[in-house]
């Protein structure tokens, strides 16, 4: 018996996928740009910081790093709430790839920052900024330059990542897919069409950042 | 309802991390298999070749890890037959660790110079010979850190088998759960068994890239 592929039911439930495909993209934007001012504030203190500071921080950078992001999700939803700690499934699933996010992207930051000459700050310095001043403009900003092609890529592995938050019934695309095939019993379709616009997130994405970076570092292109 | 006291919990636990051990092995040496082929592919002189591997690897890169599970699950049912949970497992990790593999090492053989290629050509080498005795032998020792480092993002991603049922630490993770009503204690458990399982390897592909000091030697 040959199998008879049928995209009928597309037209029925377009917008579940439209819905699902909305909340992975909120959860891509939300957990991107938290994610990686996170990643940013761990590794100013991973470089810069406090001793005590540096410890706590390169602690939840391997934990994160080295324990699959299914189980952090898991650890959040279902572990949090016994030290009285709840919520919902999306604030589950935000948080969750913020904290993921915010180790990796420490790690890329960290290593454009160790990048920059120390005569940077000097001359910041002389040229009469504060210290934070000089960290902005002069060795963040060139920084990120130098990796946003790292953490681009990264944004976009958490985005494929986040088809896991399903798991804990936040009503992402990959919860979609679940429910047309339990409604339609075509999982295949469902799954092969999900796949698709997953793909199509993917490629838009990696070109909006990279007009984002375009926009953010115009003039330095030839860093 | 039984008592479980932490021991039962780790005992089982443990007894399930075995699993995630045998399909970390199973799919990171035959997503190696089937990079190497996929290599010769794309640095060939066949455009085909080429052309095929770099959508592979988009195609591979570019979707969830979850969705290619589901589509070798659902998918190898479409011909009738009955997949059990580990082969569908097993070949969406491997085809998934190759198309990374695949990119990582690619990456290694672009990074010899030219000139290496010009000199053992000049000194009339064929193609398998520059590639044997010039290429890989450089190529190899830059790729072992990365190779190292990747092995890692491949045990994490038996996790999520967990999701199409196979049985491995997550799987038992949530069973256990289930039976304990401890998911603090449970998830926090399962967590560490998976850092012991990724940070040695995470510590030595970063000790070897020291050692190695493979990205300053060449210039």
């Amino acid at each position: 018996m040959v199998y008879a592929f049928d995209y009928d039911w597309i037209a029925q439930y377009w917008p579940v996928l439209l819905k699902g495909t909305a909340i992975t993209v909120e959860l891509t934007l939300v957990g991107g740009v938290l994610g990686v001012a996170l990643g940013v504030a761990c590794a100013w203190a991973r470089a810069y910081g406090p001793t005590w500071l540096q410890g706590i921080v390169a602690a939840y950078v391997e934990l994160i790093r080295n324990t699959p992001f299914l189980i952090q999700l898991f650890f959040i939803f279902f572990g949090l709430p016994a030290l009285g700690v709840r919520m919902g499934e999306l604030e589950a699933a935000n948080l969750a790839m913020v904290v993921n996010l915010g180790a990796y992207s420490c790690e890329i930051v960290r290593a454009g920052l160790q990048a920059t000459p120390r005569g940077q700050f000097e001359a910041g310095a002389s040229l009469g900024m504060s210290r934070l001043q000089t960290f902005w403009y002069v060795v963040l900003i060139p920084s990120l330059q130098r990796i946003w092609p790292a953490l681009s890529s990264q944004i976009v592995i958490v985005m494929l990542g986040s088809a896991a938050v399903s798991q804990i019934a936040a009503e992402d695309l990959t919860f979609a897919a679940n429910f047309i095939q339990s409604r339609s019993f075509r999982a295949f379709e469902s799954y092969f069409v999900a796949t698709l616009i997953y793909l199509l997130l993917a490629i838009l994405l990696r070109q909006l950042l990279r007009g984002i970076g375009w926009t953010l570092f115009p003039k330095r292109a030839a860093l | 309802m039984n008592d479980f006291t932490t021991w039962d919990i780790v005992r089982n636990l443990l007894l399930a991390a075995r699993w995630t051990i045998v399909l970390s092995l199973v799919s990171f040496m035959g997503g190696g298999i089937v990079a190497g082929i996929l290599l010769f592919l794309r640095i060939g002189s066949s455009r085909a070749g080429r052309i095929f591997v770099q959508g592979y690897v988009e195609l591979f890169q570019g979707t969830p890890l979850l969705m290619q599970l589901f589509l070798a699950f659902f998918g190898l049912g479409l011909f009738g037959v009955n997949v059990p949970a580990w082969l569908a497992a097993g070949l969406a990790l491997i085809l998934w660790s190759a198309a990374f593999l695949t990119e990582i090492w690619r990456g290694c053989v672009e990074s010899i110079v030219r000139g290496q290629w010009e000199a053992s050509s000049s000194l009339g080498m064929g193609y398998v010979q520059q590639m044997r005795h010039v290429i890989l032998p450089q190529a190899l020792r830059i790729a072992v850190p990365p190779t190292v480092g990747f092995s890692v993002q491949v045990v994490k991603g038996t996790a999520l088998t967990s999701i199409i049922g196979f049985v491995e630490l997550s799987k038992a993770g949530t069973i256990v759960t289930n039976a304990t009503f401890q998911p603090f204690t449970v998830y926090g458990l399962v967590a560490l068994i998976y850092f012991c399982l990724c940070w040695p390897l995470s510590k030595s592909s970063q000790i070897l890239e020291r050692k190695l000091n493979v990205a300053h030697r060449n210039h």
